[in-house]
């Protein structure tokens, strides 16, 4: 129905352009990681010293594992936040759409928002250490609550735990109702349909959902620099200061690179996951 | 009729503003496939799922066995269902789907996979075992609902009109394997459908439904031959409903008369159209005479469909066997005893 | 009644949790809600002097007004390029196939699901290679090549509620193509366009991690924010996040009132049409 130069029409600019403007970044990124930097200038001669520098330097490892135990911290508590939330939402509520959108509404919310705010809460000064104090609760202000991992922790969780539900409850949606009808008819108490049942067939959105909240979670930068302190750097910071006082852009593309490769083989991994375990 | 296994009393169950069940009480005996019929709307489905348990009744009772079982919750029911689109667990198996209700109540494993395996046995679908449910024809899914349903051994199995994704030609097959599986498994069948053939091809008994309420339930020859009401009459088979009036034992339909003892009134009699023949030779006693039009005839293989006009206006519809040419204007009969006195209902 | 009972006893603790998250959710925003009316500013429980100073100033400083209005344009202009690339993309991925056509589409979706840091240090890369001087310009092409795959993902998805009967009548009645896909395939797609250039715009107005990089001289609004968070913090930023919360829930309401009247209206379609849906 479509005619060839329909088609190239519809294709050629689209694809040229992100050829140009994303592909051609992309590419950037991975030949500036092979790149060095001498007196303040980037010298673009080929070499690993980069990739060498980060297996062998502790610092950055560190920094590495810290980053992969928070953003998986966070990941366990979007989760365990996000499942039972959608759950509710569709099997036992009345009021689906409206609760819907309340979970929504602070996904929609700037970012800098909702991480200023916790900084608020957290603070000396703040609302929960105000308030622990005046209930005689603590005498004096807990500093480690601002300013340490247990921050960047509760930070984030906060603003990921919708990524994390949405795919849950697309897939809790999806679950054909008549087959927990089916399987109460067959004798499975409630907790037996969901643990045999609901469960394995939400499987799918909670490894998209796992996925989300621990891949935006490792390459946030953000967050730890207004409630991280200088225990709560993560991988990101390293790369960001890279890119700006400590000049070193080789370097800071070399981690980033890193950072690209283990995000999209754990995509990779998690969508051949998630087709082994759908089943429509 | 055997003994009665299932006691329905004055079910009642309303939706919103809108009554479903007005008022239903029927039994199910033991051993019995009784087909619950009607159209979209009569109830049927809602009835079915207040036995299976995935809905509360606002008042009624169910009993079985003398026990009411409408307080507790469907899985700890004596019932198991064949649903509409089967609902099989798509990330198990078909042994594994089958086994399932045995897994959950606490069936030894070894047990288990011995019941499962002579379930699927019984439906002709062993070697599809270890299948994916998803990868089956509609007519297998079907089986497999079956045997995972018939291996727990319930004392009753609810069907939800489970044959009417299927085409003609598999639903025939499929109605007579039914039959001879609910004779073999010797338990009582309740099986849910609009399709009336398929109501009396299968059923010990008829239960027709009509907005909420239960019109009749008798055996399938007992509702075509003595319908209760000119819906049964009209619903299931063609029929001709003639309004007459009864004076002292005599029937006046314009042109039709004859006796039959009936209160005086108005009254409308149902006359199945095989029940109308051509009149030939001298006038038999208790036969109805009437001169008709024939206005259209629409060939059917062994009969024709005939339509005829009286005098009067009266219109009927006649079954005749044969092809004899017909004038267009011709005598014919049929026996009193077939025309049936129905109620109006509203 | 013994099935109902049980019901409701979980549905009571798993509604209680439910609701506890809820509360976590919005209890920050809350606090900045009140805190933004504060009178001694940011510390101190509980709040005293209900003021509107702070509003007040924040609409006496030209850098914040400054910067939304360098926000609103880029956003726009990332919504204009969005779509005129996610469209075509749109249309691309559903009617042609081509060599590549699966590595583009993945592609396309790689800035949603990377970690922003990754997308703006590379376009930033390539903007220093092809000499491209950091601006405003630069930030809005940022915005608007990793958005189209918002753009993409709506309009595919209203692609597929489309008739494509329709177009084939057009084409039948003698329209040539670019003529069909004006006043048949567009006006089609209204809604999803709709939906897509509201998220895409929201989306751009709050962007910081990409932006962080681009940015010459100007601020947009997160940027703006941000450089006053790092100098320390002033309550006008509660003011500034209330009003933001504010439109951003305004936003939503109505992107999901389009989105539920585009599903009603595309099921009364058919029946208008004439079929039975």
């Amino acid at each position: 129905m479509y005619s060839r130069a329909y088609k190239s029409a519809v294709t050629l600019p689209p694809v040229a352009w992100v050829t140009l403007f994303l592909l051609c970044a992309y590419v950037i990124l991975f030949a500036h990681s092979f790149w060095s930097v001498r007196d303040g200038q980037i010298v673009r001669d080929f070499t690993l010293g980069n990739y060498k520098q980060i297996a062998s330097s502790p610092l950055y490892l560190q920094v590495l594992f810290r980053s992969m135990k928070i953003a998986g911290a966070v990941t366990l508590f979007a989760l365990l936040l996000g499942y039972p939330v959608a759950y509710y939402l569709s099997f036992n509520s009345r009021h689906k759409n409206l609760l819907f959108q309340l979970v929504i509404v602070p996904l929609w919310v700037s970012y800098l928002v909702r991480a200023y705010a916790w900084k608020t809460i957290l603070g000396s000064d703040g609302v929960l250490n105000t308030s622990l104090q005046f209930l005689h609760f603590t005498h004096e202000p807990v500093s480690a609550l601002l300013y340490s991992p247990f921050a960047v922790v509760l930070t984030l969780t906060h603003i990921y735990t919708p990524f994390a539900f949405l795919p849950i409850f697309a897939a809790l949606e999806h679950i054909p109702r008549n087959l927990i009808e089916a399987s109460h008819d067959l004798g499975g108490t409630p907790l037996q349909t969901f643990w045999r049942v609901i469960l394995p067939l939400s499987l799918p959105g909670v490894v998209a959902g796992a996925t989300f909240a621990f891949v935006l979670s490792l390459g946030d930068f953000l967050a730890p620099i207004l409630v991280g302190g200088p225990s709560g750097i993560m991988i990101s910071n390293i790369v960001v200061s890279l890119f700006g006082a400590a000049y070193d852009w080789p370097l800071g593309a070399a981690i980033s690179l890193c950072m690209l490769i283990l995000v999209v083989g754990l995509l990779f991994a998690t969508e051949r996951l998630e087709k082994r375990f759908s089943y429509q | 009729m055997n003994a009665s296994l299932l006691r329905i009393r004055e079910i009642r169950k309303r939706f919103g503003t809108r009554e479903v069940l007005r008022g239903i009480s029927l039994e199910v005996a033991e051993g019995e496939l009784l087909t619950v019929l009607g159209e979209s709307g009569s109830g049927k489905t809602t009835l079915l799922r207040l036995i299976a348990g995935f809905e509360q009744a606002d008042s009624g009772e169910i009993l079985m066995s003398g026990e009411r079982i409408d307080e507790l919750p469907s899985y700890k029911r004596p019932v198991n269902t064949v649903f509409q689109q089967y609902a099989l667990f798509p990330h198990m198996n078909v042994k594994e789907n089958v086994a399932y209700g045995l897994r959950v109540t606490g069936v030894a494993s070894s047990e288990a996979t011995q019941r499962a395996d002579q379930a699927l046995a019984q439906v002709k679908m062993t070697e599809f075992a270890s299948s994916s449910p998803t990868k089956l024809s509609g007519g297998q899914q079907q089986r497999v609902a079956l045997a995972r349903a018939l291996v727990n051994r319930p004392k009753l199995l609810l069907l939800d009109e489970p044959l009417s994704a299927l085409d003609a030609n598999l639903r025939r097959q499929m109605q007579s394997e039914l039959k001879s599986l609910q004779r073999e498994v010797g338990i009582s069948f309740v099986f849910v459908t609009h399709d009336q053939d398929e109501a009396m091809a299968l059923s010990d008994r008829i239960a027709l439904l009509r907005d909420g309420l239960l019109e009749q339930i008798a055996s399938p020859s007992e509702i075509y031959n003595r319908p209760a009401t000119a819906y049964c009459a009209a619903f299931i088979g063609k029929t001709n409903l003639v309004r007459a009036e009864v004076k002292a034992g005599q029937v006046s339909a314009g042109a039709l008369r004859w006796r039959a003892a009936q209160q005086d009134g108005l009254v409308l009699f149902s006359i199945r159209p095989e029940s109308i023949r051509v009149a030939g030779g001298a006038a038999q006693n208790g036969y109805v005479r009437f001169v008709a039009r024939i206005t259209q005839q629409m060939f059917q293989g062994p009969t024709r469909v005939v339509s005829l006009e009286c005098g009067d206006g009266t219109r009927l519809e006649a079954r005749l066997r044969g092809d004899t040419e017909l004038a267009t204007q011709s005598e014919f009969e049929f026996d009193a005893a077939d025309a049936v006195a129905v109620k109006e209902t509203a | 009644m013994n099935h109902a009972r049980t019901r409701s006893r979980s549905g009571g603790w798993l509604g209680l949790y439910s609701w506890l998250v809820f509360a976590f959710l919005y209890l920050p925003i809350v606090v900045l809600i009140l805190y933004s009316f504060n009178g001694s500013g940011v510390g101190g429980f509980p709040p005293r002097d209900l003021t509107l100073s702070w509003y007040r100033m924040l609409f006496h400083d030209a850098a914040i007004w400054n910067s939304v209005l360098n926000s609103l344009i880029v956003a726009m202009v990332a919504v204009g390029l969005a779509l005129a690339i996610g469209i075509p993309a749109a249309l691309a991925l559903d009617r042609a196939d081509f060599p590549g056509k699966a590595i583009f589409r993945r592609l396309v979706l790689l800035p949603l699901i990377l970690p922003g840091i990754i997308t703006g240090l590379s376009l930033l890369m390539l903007c220093v290679f092809s000499g491209l001087q950091l601006s405003l310009v630069t930030i809005a092409l940022g915005h608007g090549t990793a958005l189209i795959a918002v753009a993409t993902t709506e309009i595919f998805a209203g692609l597929q509620k489309f008739d494509r009967r329709q177009e084939e009548a057009s084409l039948d009645l003698g329209a040539n193509y670019w003529q069909t896909f004006w006043r048949i395939t567009l006006p089609n797609l209204r809604l999803s366009i709709i939906g897509a250039a509201l998220l895409i715009f929201t989306l751009s107005m709050d962007e910081i991690a990409v932006s962080f990089f681009l940015v010459g001289r100007e601020n947009t609004l997160p940027l703006e924010i941000w450089s006053r968070l790092r100098r320390g913090m002033t309550p006008e930023i509660n003011a500034v996040s209330t009003i933001i919360f504010v439109f951003s829930l305004f936003t939503i309401i109505i992107w999901y009132r389009i989105r539920t009247r585009g599903e009603a209206q595309q099921l009364a379609t058919p029946i208008i049409q004439g079929e039975i849906a």
